[in-house]
């Protein structure tokens, strides 16, 4: 046998989408049968998802970039000199020349598809754990001031400041105290989450060793939703890893200080994405919002001060602590610091994930990295932010991807989720939508959230349909979107009129154009 | 259901960690469970019952040997998702929850699966398929769907 070639081949459930494990046996198979020996290494995705799946050879020169590459194209592929890195068609040379990712300012993302997520050296090769032996040289309130100081904030959509949050828990005299991570990824067109829990575990995990040690947690949960099997194993294999190697568990790193991680499985409820009902649900209850104060900082999880944190915010902790305070916040526009891994997504040309400083305008997030629409169509809206987010029209594509810039329009960043839908949109169906899925995922505890989001559901249908009082119905609906914005406990039902009304301001044709088609 | 409250029962809040058990045992919560698992957690069966309905992903039925969720979320909507819904009720001759005559396949709404740059998506046994059109779902129908 000759020299052994090591190849990347991602195991992140988007490149297994579209065939990465038949691309890897293929591989194995063909590269057996011409007598080469290959080591193969499942790495998580780039997020180039337009290039999945997307291999990489290491060869002399560096990693050479294969994509998107299908099991039948590997016995061609490997003929025409795949493992020296060999000219082909689909050979892509080194990935990070790519303008698509050159351009991206990783932080939080600096790893993914770099690293071997399995492997606990490599994490460390790549300048993991810098930041939690930072941590446990500094008294602990010196870590809640780093993380003020760089002004990260709540990237799961809320944007509250990280550190002020961190402080109001470290503050609190208790026995026990909790750090809860927020892995209920339910928003569509997300999915940083995802990538960083299944091609960097090791990231979340120091980034929740980190904060515990700051506020003096000694216990975490990762709540993690059951639509992402392949992140609970990536996660398992991880954990495992980190207690083995002393990086978890009574006496981390030496340090006397003790701090272990359990992952909790979800159950199909977007609301405990909310951080109150996902608390109820850690408890093993229905995932009921809870009324706020008391503020889960103070009197969280079975009742202690609980930080609660999303997945990317926790694991940008540890490159803050590495590189300090100054470094982050120098990315970024106005209150908006730091940078935000955007997921461009939906009806889209070049999709996958876009980590970049603040400030971004729509217009260069779909057509400079997207390409315009998959179908060829014209793009006709973006709703960004999840299922709670607005929609905005192309006319408005020059507003900045950046907290305040977004709500001066009445729209929200949420968890960096943009979606691209096409001319053939129908607005008053998506419109419809918004309130159906509200009605579906409701919690039920308060009414306008509850009831509100089936009579909204019948009055779309009834606007639609025209028996007269359309004009009525469409001044009706807004008034109930009214009352579901000021009434409802949590953002489910508070928010769910955004993306309704800003379908009715902005695609009013929509709504109106259907007069006299009976139902 | 023993062995799962055996298991999970010294845990805080164990209730979830259980239903789990004993859901990826059984492939369902039936109704029976609910009482032996109230009694172990010292919980009244409405309590239990409550949580288990609260959940989409608890069903009280076992699913068929296939288990085929498709996305209905906006990213996969925005890709046509709602053509592949089409076929797929018409070449399983089921709507969403239910199962074929012949117990091999059954089809779930879900609402994103995290794959919303290779949409529309489907999972079929946790593995999942992205840029499912509706001819791609007829191809990876071939290897499960009914048999005529």
């Amino acid at each position: 046998m000759s020299a052994c070639v090591t190849v990347y081949v991602p195991a992140d459930a988007g490149a297994l989408s579209l065939g990465a494990d038949r691309v890897a046996g293929a591989l194995s198979a063909g590269a057996l049968s011409r007598g080469r020996n290959v080591e193969l290494i499942r790495n998580g995705s780039r997020g180039l998802y337009w290039l999945e799946p997307l291999i990489e050879v290491v060869t002399p020169a560096g990693r050479v970039a294969y994509g998107p590459v299908s099991a039948a194209d590997v016995p061609r592929l490997l003929d025409a000199g795949l493992l020296d890195g060999a000219p082909h068609a689909l050979r892509l040379g080194d990935i990070e020349s790519l303008d698509w990712l050159r351009s991206q300012q990783r932080l939080t993302g600096a790893r993914l598809g770099i690293v071997n997520p399995a492997s606990i050296d490599d994490y460390i090769a790549h300048g993991g754990y810098v930041g939690l032996s930072i941590a446990l040289a500094l008294p602990p309130l010196e870590v809640v001031k780093i993380i003020t100081e760089s002004g990260l904030r709540g990237r799961g959509g809320a944007a509250f400041p990280t550190g002020i949050k961190w402080q109001t828990v470290h503050d609190q005299r208790a026995a026990q105290k909790y750090i809860a991570c927020n892995a209920d990824e339910g928003d569509s067109g997300t999915f940083s989450d995802r990538m960083l829990m299944e091609g960097d575990p090791f990231s979340l995990i120091e980034g929740m060793t980190i904060a515990a040690r700051a506020v003096g947690a000694n216990r975490g949960y990762i709540y993690l939703r059951v639509e992402y099997p392949h992140a609970a194993r990536a996660l398992a294999r991880a954990l495992a890893a980190a207690r083995e190697r002393g990086y978890l568990g009574e006496n981390i790193a030496g340090s006397g200080f003790g701090f272990d991680i359990s992952v909790r499985l979800g159950a199909g409820a977007y609301i405990c994405g909310e951080e109150t009902s996902m608390l109820e649900s850690l408890e093993g209850r229905r995932g009921e919002v809870r009324v706020r104060p008391p503020l889960p900082a103070i009197k969280g999880l079975f009742g202690q001060p609980t930080v609660v944190n999303n997945v990317v915010t926790l694991a940008t902790v540890p490159v803050v602590l590495a590189k300090g305070a100054r470094f982050y916040q120098e990315f970024g526009v106005g209150r908006s610091r730091g940078t935000i891994p955007l997921q461009l997504a939906g009806n889209v040309k070049r999709g996958g994930l876009i980590e970049r400083a603040f400030g971004l305008t729509v217009n260069q997030l779909v057509y400079d990295y997207g390409g315009g629409s998959a179908t060829g169509r014209p793009v006709r809206a973006v709703q960004i932010g999840g299922p709670l987010g607005a929609y905005l029209p192309e006319s408005e594509f020059d507003t900045p991807l950046e907290y305040e810039a977004l709500a001066a329009k009445s729209a929200l960043l949420g968890h960096g989720g943009v979606v691209v839908f096409d001319d053939s949109v129908d607005m008053a169906q998506m419109a419809r939508y918004a309130l159906e899925f509200c009605a579906l995922e409701s919690c039920g505890k308060c009414t306008p959230c509850r009831i509100g989001s089936t009579r909204g559901v019948e009055l779309v249908d009834r606007i639609l349909v025209n028996n007269g009082s359309r004009a009525a119905d469409l001044e009706l609906l807004d008034e109930l979107c009214d009352t579901m914005f000021n009434g409802s406990l949590c953002g489910l039902g508070g928010m769910t009129p955004f993306p309704v009304r800003s379908a009715m301001k902005h695609f009013r044709n929509d709504f109106e154009r259907k007069g006299d088609i009976p139902s | 259901m023993d062995a799962a409250v055996h298991r999970h029962g010294a845990e805080s809040g164990p209730l979830l960690e259980i239903l789990h058990a004993v859901q990826n045992e059984l492939g369902c919560v039936p109704a029976e469970a609910v009482a032996p698992i109230a009694d172990a957690l010292n919980l009244s069966r409405a309590e239990v019952h409550g949580v288990v309905s609260f959940y989409h992903h608890f069903r009280a039925a076992a699913p068929g040997h296939y288990l085929v969720q498709l996305c209905r979320a906006e990213a996969c909507q925005s890709m046509n998702s709602r053509a592949t819904e089409a076929r797929a009720k018409e070449l399983l001759g089921v709507d969403f929850g239910a199962t074929t005559p012949d117990g091999r396949v059954t089809l779930e709404a879900v609402y994103c699966l995290g794959n919303c740059a290779c949409a529309p998506s489907i999972m079929v046994n946790g593995d999942l398929h992205g840029r499912v059109t509706p001819e791609r779902f007829a191809e990876l129908a071939a290897e499960w769907g009914p048999r005529s």
